[in-house]
């Protein structure tokens, strides 16, 4: 009797709560203007690859950062011709637009304003041709960094530019965000290696940028747009070059007792006039967050690992590999080894390439701060990050670009706790000011986006950012395209985390 | 200038949410496992349906974002979630590579779990639950029985005759769509005739066997390959009576009552014989036998014994690569390729055993296919309820397997093996789709003469 007391129960709810969501749905249709816009989008793209109800906009609220905001609605377009056509649309409407790639930025860059429509790129995927002849690929936007990458390894070359999100970052979202990655120490970031590109600009025109040569004549204005953050224009179809896969690749493991000596040993390395491929620091924290995970081969009691890689030519490889390694030997490590192996290598950089996505295992959430620091006071700079971490109490993991002193100190907290993502974004600005009083940026390859816009005024005047203003102006003269990011409003607005009421959840 | 925007889409009407959690009981996806997600997305590119529909609800970070909706009071579990959920196929290659180590099969077990509690499920689901899940897996004998039938309707010419004439095509409800999936039966039962078979070498160890539901109907062959190369390398092979379905399908449907009681069963049986080792044919199962102990970690009584089974469970492939096996001598000369079952490379994590056992065999040649580990769309029942998403995952594989020029597909799961073939046939291809056992034992047999 009970059980059927219960199951009635149950039964009763699910259609109370079916003929709730009818009601619901029939009443989100209604609204006269908003239901005619979304049919006009739907006209453009097909109903399928329009989200306007809640639940599907809830996954399109977040990107890799802590920012979040709904978007009002998101289309998949599948061509340059419906990107326009959506663009002409929300400009005659004056909705606000914002690109999203495969919404792993770290600067909150492509949360939607609030009412917006984001378009995403998921659906433009398609490599469109790779020319081995002048070493170019073009690309739709919506790509992934890394099946560029394995797609031209068939023909021989590479395609650099390496953020540790390359499994699933687009080449839309790394030109907004003129993204780098352990191996740009060597090979310049994203803007060194986009040649050309068409672009849809806020009102729905279509202009091309660039070409497919590496200079062109007149202001070079792929330069300018890449790295702009998706507030000039959508790029959607792009043109990179491409390099010769190297004849030889070692990669050098450094263990040491802790940071101070893996700094000491950066300053070596470089000191000795050596440009590795790539320079790469994970300190304690960081490397017990990785093996929680996984055991891909890094001693648990380091105070810091330094894995350096070296490219080239077979011979050239070898004799500076001698070099790196009597450079490390110079700083006091407790141990040095070499992996020649692919797999072996492959391992090392799955850990460092996972080492942010680790965090998880040690606080559900962690703030990034993606701040430069001069090579030469990596040390000082460092060891006042630790001071902030102990000052607050803040656990803070550091994982990052040593070779050219981009800092990646990791907050880690629990948002769900009340007051924790504000203490995190104050020792967060702390953390940011360390740098820049140190002589460094803002930003090394993340973006401004939303997260550091009210940190600009520390490093520009307003008549700077007035000129950048004015750049934007150039592009996208109504401030469409991504409104609210980059420079300061006092808007910034984290969403608080609802955590369920305790006494509620049976 | 000015910045003249509409708030056009600014006020749409937002859900009306009980506050609170929407998940409630005791089997909910734990906040520990979902709040490890950082939304990195370095998932997406491995997960099937992503890959395929290139959308953020059906992808590993957007289901998750959704339980966490459900669990915060922002989302109810209503049936556009759900539909997000259940396109899930559940081969935990998300989980696989997750940097961040979220624990994606259990989460969505638990998620299924209150959908199923919740009374929202899909109509698909709930009817294959009632009529398959729960009415004969649990039942040895009813299956038997079914099976039986089935099998008489397929051998008997009666089958082909009901498809020549197109009847099925006239009735409602997608007869003949259901039809046309109906596992193919025609081949030899394993039935135990007897409950241990001894070893053919010196004996070394004593194991027990998985029989399962529907693999000694479907692939009865394999589980006498499994059982004669088992007794090759020297194993006794025990096969108790009064076994029966591990659970698995149950558990990935939410069902983990019925899985429960299953999986007792189970251990009680398998107790009792004091063997070594558990094996299983079925990667599907292994996984799941191998989380017994989180299945039953709430049932005072069983919680030890289900620790204790799940550390003795082992894949055959792990089994025999333990060993070693004795290499086969004669040679098979043939190209085959290796399709990794995702409950054995994700699940389970096991990828090289398996290629090493087919390396062993002399004359083999393994040619990789691209994406071996990425799902081929059977998943349990999933190709039965989402058949069209499943066909176009399943069409995917099979222009990798294609494209390696092989004759021979090999896997190590029963559901492989059969959405393998059918849609191999379906192309008029005729690769033969076997286990790695089954090759093992062709080159033991043919060693032996015969
Ligand atoms: C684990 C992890 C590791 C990371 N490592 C690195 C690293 O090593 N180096 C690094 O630089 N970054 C790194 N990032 C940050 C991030 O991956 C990069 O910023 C990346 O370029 C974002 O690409 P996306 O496709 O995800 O873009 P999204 O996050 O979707 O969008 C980013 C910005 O690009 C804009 N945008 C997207 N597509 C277009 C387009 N077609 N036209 C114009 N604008 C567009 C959006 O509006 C938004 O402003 C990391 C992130 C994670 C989660
Ligand atoms: S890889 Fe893991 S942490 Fe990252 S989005 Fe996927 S499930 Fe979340
Ligand atoms: S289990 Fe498979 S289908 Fe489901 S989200 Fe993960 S990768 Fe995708």
């Amino acid at each position: 009797m009970a059980r059927l007391l219960v199951y009635y129960h149950a039964k009763f709810l699910s259609y109370f709560r079916r003929a709730w969501e009818w009601c619901f749905l029939v009443s989100s249709l209604a609204p006269g203007a908003a239901a005619r816009f979304l049919d006009e989008l739907k006209a453009i793209v097909g109903e399928e690859y329009v989200y306007y109800h809640p639940e599907d906009l809830l996954v399109y609220e977040y990107d890799g950062s802590i920012d979040r905001g709904l978007p009002g609605a998101v289309v998949l377009p599948i061509s340059t011709d419906e990107v326009r056509r959506v663009m002409a649309l929300c400009y005659r409407e004056g909705v606000p637009v914002v690109g999203r790639g495969s919404g792993t930025g770290l600067s909150g860059g492509a949360i939607a304003p609030p009412g917006g429509v984001q378009i995403s790129f998921s659906r433009m995927d398609r490599i469109l041709e790779v020319d081995t002849e002048n070493r170019t690929a073009t690309v739709e936007p919506g790509v992934i960094n890394l099946d560029l990458d394995n797609h031209v390894h068939k023909f021989g070359y590479r395609y650099a530019p390496d953020p540790s999100s390359q499994k699933a970052c687009s080449l839309g979202g790394n030109i907004a965000e003129n993204s780098g990655g352990p191996h740009c120490l060597a090979y310049g970031c994203t803007t060194n290696h986009v040649l050309g590109m068409e672009v849809v600009l806020e009102d729905g025109s279509v202009v091309n940028l660039g070409g497919t040569a590496r200079e062109t004549p007149g202001y070079d204005l792929r330069g300018v747009f890449t790295g702009s953050e998706g507030t000039f224009g959508i790029a959607t179809c792009i043109t990179v070059r491409l390099l010769p896969l190297p004849e030889a690749v070692k990669t050098f493991m450094g263990v040491f007792p802790d940071v101070d000596s893996a700094c000491t040993a950066v300053s070596a390395v470089i000191g000795h006039g050596i440009v590795p491929a790539a320079l790469e620091m994970i300190d304690a924290l960081s490397i017990r967050a990785v093996q929680n995970v996984m055991d891909l081969g890094y001693p648990e009691d380091a105070g810091a690992v330094l894995l350096i890689e070296l490219e080239g030519l077979q011979e050239e490889v070898e004799e500076i590999g001698i070099e790196v390694e009597a450079a490390l030997w110079e700083s006091g490590p407790t141990l040095v080894r070499t992996a020649e192996e692919a797999s072996d290598r492959e391992r090392l950089w799955a850990g460092r390439k996972g080492a942010l996505g680790a965090l998880g295992s040690l606080a559900p959430n962690y703030y990034l701060v993606d701040g430069v620091a001069p090579r030469t006071k990596l040390t000082e700079v460092l060891r006042e990050v630790a001071a902030i971490s102990e000052r607050y109490s803040i656990p803070i993991a550091n994982v990052f670009h040593a070779g050219d002193g981009n800092l990646h100190p990791c907050l880690l907290f629990d948002e769900r706790q009340p007051g924790a993502l504000e203490t995190i974004i104050e020792a967060g600005a702390e953390v940011m000011k360390v740098c820049i009083d140190a002589g460094g940026a803002l930003t090394g390859e993340h973006g401004v986006g939303l997260e550091k816009k009210e940190l600009m005024p520390l490093v520009y005047t307003d008549e700077d950012m007035d000129a950048m203003r004015r750049v934007r102006d150039s592009f996208a003269p109504h401030n469409r395209l991504n409104p609210g990011k980059i420079f300061p409003d006092g808007t910034h607005y984290h969403p608080p985390a609802r955590r369920p009421e305790p006494g509620l959840s049976i | 200038m000015a910045e003249q925007q509409t708030q056009l889409l600014a006020n749409q009407p937002q859900p009306v949410v009980p506050p609170g959690s929407g998940f409630r009981g005791d089997d909910v996806p734990a906040e520990t496992d979902m709040y490890r997600c950082v939304h990195c997305g370095l998932c997406l590119s491995s997960c099937p349906t992503y890959t395929t529909l290139k959308v953020e609800p059906e992808s590993p970070r957007g289901r998750i974002a959704l339980m966490k909706a459900v669990n915060e009071g922002r989302a109810a579990i209503n049936p556009t979630v759900v539909s997000h959920w259940e396109k899930c196929l559940q081969c935990r290659a998300c989980e696989a590579v997750c940097p961040s180590g979220v624990p994606y099969g259990r989460i969505m077990e638990n998620t299924r779990a209150q959908v199923l509690s919740h009374g929202m499920q899909s109509e698909g689901l709930r009817r294959m639950s009632r009529m398959f899940l729960r009415a004969a897996l649990p039942h040895p004998g009813r299956l038997r029985l079914g099976a039986h039938l089935v099998k008489m309707y397929q051998k008997s010419g009666f089958q082909r005759l009901v498809r020549a004439s197109r009847f099925l095509n006239v009735l409602p409800g997608g007869m003949a769509a259901l039809e046309s999936q109906l596992p193919d039966f025609t081949g030899p039962f394993f039935g135990p005739s007897k409950t241990v078979y001894p070893a053919r070498r010196e004996k070394k160890l004593t194991v027990g066997l998985l029989s399962g539901c529907v693999m000694p109907l479907m692939q009865g062959s394999t589980m006498d390959a499994t059982v004669r190369v088992l007794n090759r390398n020297g194993c006794d092979v025990v096969v108790p009576v009064g076994q029966g379905c591990c659970g698995a399908l149950n558990v990935h449907s939410g069902d983990l009552e019925t899985a429960r009681q299953m999986a007792r069963r189970n251990i009680d049986v398998f107790r009792a014989t004091g063997v070594e080792a558990i094996v299983t044919a079925s990667a599907g199962c292994g996984s799941t036998m191998k989380e017994y102990d989180d299945l039953l970690k709430g049932d005072a009584e069983y919680a030890d014994s289900a620790g204790y089974f799940a550390r003795m469970t082992v894949d055959i492939t792990e089994w025999l690569a333990s060993l070693p096996i004795d290499p086969p001598v004669s040679s098979l000369s043939r190209r085959v390729t290796y399709q990794d079952p995702c409950h054995l490379a994700h699940a389970q994590r096991i990828t090289a055993q398996p290629r090493e056992l087919l390396q062993a065999i002399p004359g083999v040649e393994l040619v990789e296919m691209e994406q071996s580990t990425m799902c081929c769309g059977s998943a349990g029942i999933y190709s039965m309820i989402q058949p069209e998403l499943s066909g176009q995952i399943l069409d995917r594989k099979l222009d990798n397997i294609v494209a390696t020029g092989v004759e021979q597909v090999v896997t190590a799961n029963p559901g492989c093996m059969s959405q393998i073939e059918r849609g191999l046939r379906q192309r008029g291809l005729s690769h033969p789709v076997t286990h790695v056992v089954d090759l093992l034992d062709e080159a033991y047999r043919s060693e032996d003469g015969g």
